[in-house]
């Protein structure tokens, strides 16, 4: 078996740039995906039932159905819908964010909870609106807790956002199709683009591991 | 000052108050004592609405607080609350669990909140913690931050739920001195607690409280020697 340096060399600079789309892909999702998952979680927190429960449907529809299906129906339903034609990088951003939003409102859902009940009474008795509580005294502190898993979406999206190759979002694995298509090659491609991500995976951890042992000596 | 009248409170089936009738006046010290279960820390949550109303009514200065027309949040502001595990904000330091409120509802400036938080801070004597964070505290010190930190509301009533329950024997007595301290300034304050020297010495009127009803209301002296039920009897002599 000879493998060919030559042509990975040859497509290093789409790789490159596929690699900086991944990372905005998964940083636009994560981003997205935080402020709308954490109205969702707080929409899914809602005393009143009959409120909660289309947050609850729209967490139940994004956790429950596969990414892949998501992002099609993005692509070739939503994004066309309102702009008249598709776009890959804006229907993949919607739908990495609509995904990751699910997932993190249950992140906030449970960092919320975690939060002992005597920190929202406290807060209460002196006077503070729900919403003042919640934002200085319960998000603060829930908010640190949620770093880990939060930690763990953005490492998930990173990966996930491999599905965009199939609606030609030019990121890592499109380029790395389309060497396989062009060379005829398996391993040169696809182990190149397992590199890339390990790359990336394995940073963003040692960033987070760091991360948290800064907010835990605190 | 504080009017309860046939208040009653149940969560589900259970009911937890079952009529409760109370006149609580300006400067008064109110003790409640009465077995685990009675419905102590209950009322005090009703009369700062931590808990709804199942019926009945509670006037704070003359204004019903059950009435949907007040503010929960204005009425909140008047009455403090002190809590058995202190509820501290960890995330704080001891001076900005002390001015999250005053700058938050008050809108009182930070500086003027800054200042009056030492104030506070040197009154239950602990001025050179202001910049510590709550974890580093012990807890009779974590408790007296906690009154102080309902001071800085300046309320006209203060709530103690078991105040001294959950610290060690040794700093129970310095939470006890900042109350009594509280009760000479003429301070309006609601005690749930089983310090019955407390009761005895700051105490104008001592509650017992049993089953969600309150059997016998005396000045402290009266209700400890010469109890009239015998549900009082019968409690004092397990406790005394
Ligand atoms: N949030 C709640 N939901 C359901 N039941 C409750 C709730 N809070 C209190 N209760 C019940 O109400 C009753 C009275 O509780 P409460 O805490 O007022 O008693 P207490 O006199 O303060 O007792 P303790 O001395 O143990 O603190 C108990 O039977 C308790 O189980
Ligand atoms: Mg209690």
């Amino acid at each position: 078996m000879d493998f060919r340096f030559d042509i990975i060399a040859e497509y290093a600079p789409f790789l490159l740039k596929g690699t900086l789309l991944t990372i905005g892909l998964s940083i636009a999702g994560i981003l997205i995906g935080t402020v709308l998952g954490l109205l969702i979680g707080l929409g899914k927190m809602m005393k009143n039932k009959l409120l909660a429960f289309p947050f609850t449907l729209y967490i139940t529809f994004f956790r429950g159905t596969p990414l892949f299906v998501q992002i099609l129906l993005v692509h070739f339903g939503v994004v066309p819908l309102f702009l008249g034609e598709t776009n890959a990088i804006y229907a993949a951003i919607i739908a990495l964010s609509l995904n990751s939003a699910a997932y993190i409102a249950e992140i906030f859902r449970a960092g919320i909870e975690s939060i002992d009940k005597g920190q929202m009474e406290a807060a209460r008795s002196l006077g503070m609106t729900h919403v003042q509580a919640m934002w200085n005294v319960i998000l603060p502190q829930a908010f640190k807790r949620m770093i880990p898993p939060l930690g763990n979406e953005f490492i998930v999206l990173i990966k996930e956002s491999s599905l965009a190759a199939v609606i030609t979002a030019p990121e890592i694995m499109y380029w790395g199709r389309a060497m396989a298509g062009q060379y005829y090659k398996v391993w040169e491609p696809y182990l190149t683009a397992a590199l890339i991500y390990l790359v990336l995976t394995i940073s963003l951890s040692f960033l987070l591991n760091r991360l948290e042992r800064r907010l835990k000596t605190e | 000052m504080i009017q309860i009248q046939n208040l009653k409170k149940s969560f589900g089936d259970n009911e937890v108050l079952k009529d409760i009738n109370l006149n609580i006046a300006p400067q008064e010290v109110v003790v409640v004592i009465g077995p685990s279960g009675s419905g102590k820390s209950t009322l005090l949550r009703c009369i700062n609405l931590l808990e709804s109303i199942t019926d009945g009514h509670i006037h704070i200065e003359g204004k019903d607080i059950t009435d949907k027309k007040n503010n929960i949040n204005k009425m909140r502001q008047e009455v403090g609350m002190v809590f058995q595990h202190f509820n501290l904000f960890p995330h704080k330091t001891v001076i900005e669990n002390l001015m999250m409120a005053p700058t938050k509802v008050r809108k009182v400036s930070p500086e003027v909140a800054r200042n009056k938080g030492l104030e506070l801070l040197k009154k239950v004597g602990l001025e050179e913690k202001a910049n510590a964070y709550p974890s580093s505290l012990s807890g009779g010190q974590k408790q007296r931050v906690a009154i102080a930190r309902a001071l800085a509301m300046e309320p006209k009533i203060m709530l103690f739920d078991e105040p001294t329950s959950a610290l060690d024997p040794e700093v129970v007595g310095e939470v006890l001195e900042v109350m009594k301290q509280l009760a000479k300034e003429g301070m309006t304050m609601v005690v749930v607690t089983h310090e019955m020297g407390f009761a005895r010495e700051v105490g104008d009127r001592v509650i017992f409280m049993d089953g969600g009803y309150v059997v016998e209301a005396n000045v402290p002296k009266e209700l400890f020697e010469n109890p009239q039920h015998e549900r009082t009897q019968a409690f004092l002599s397990k406790i005394l």
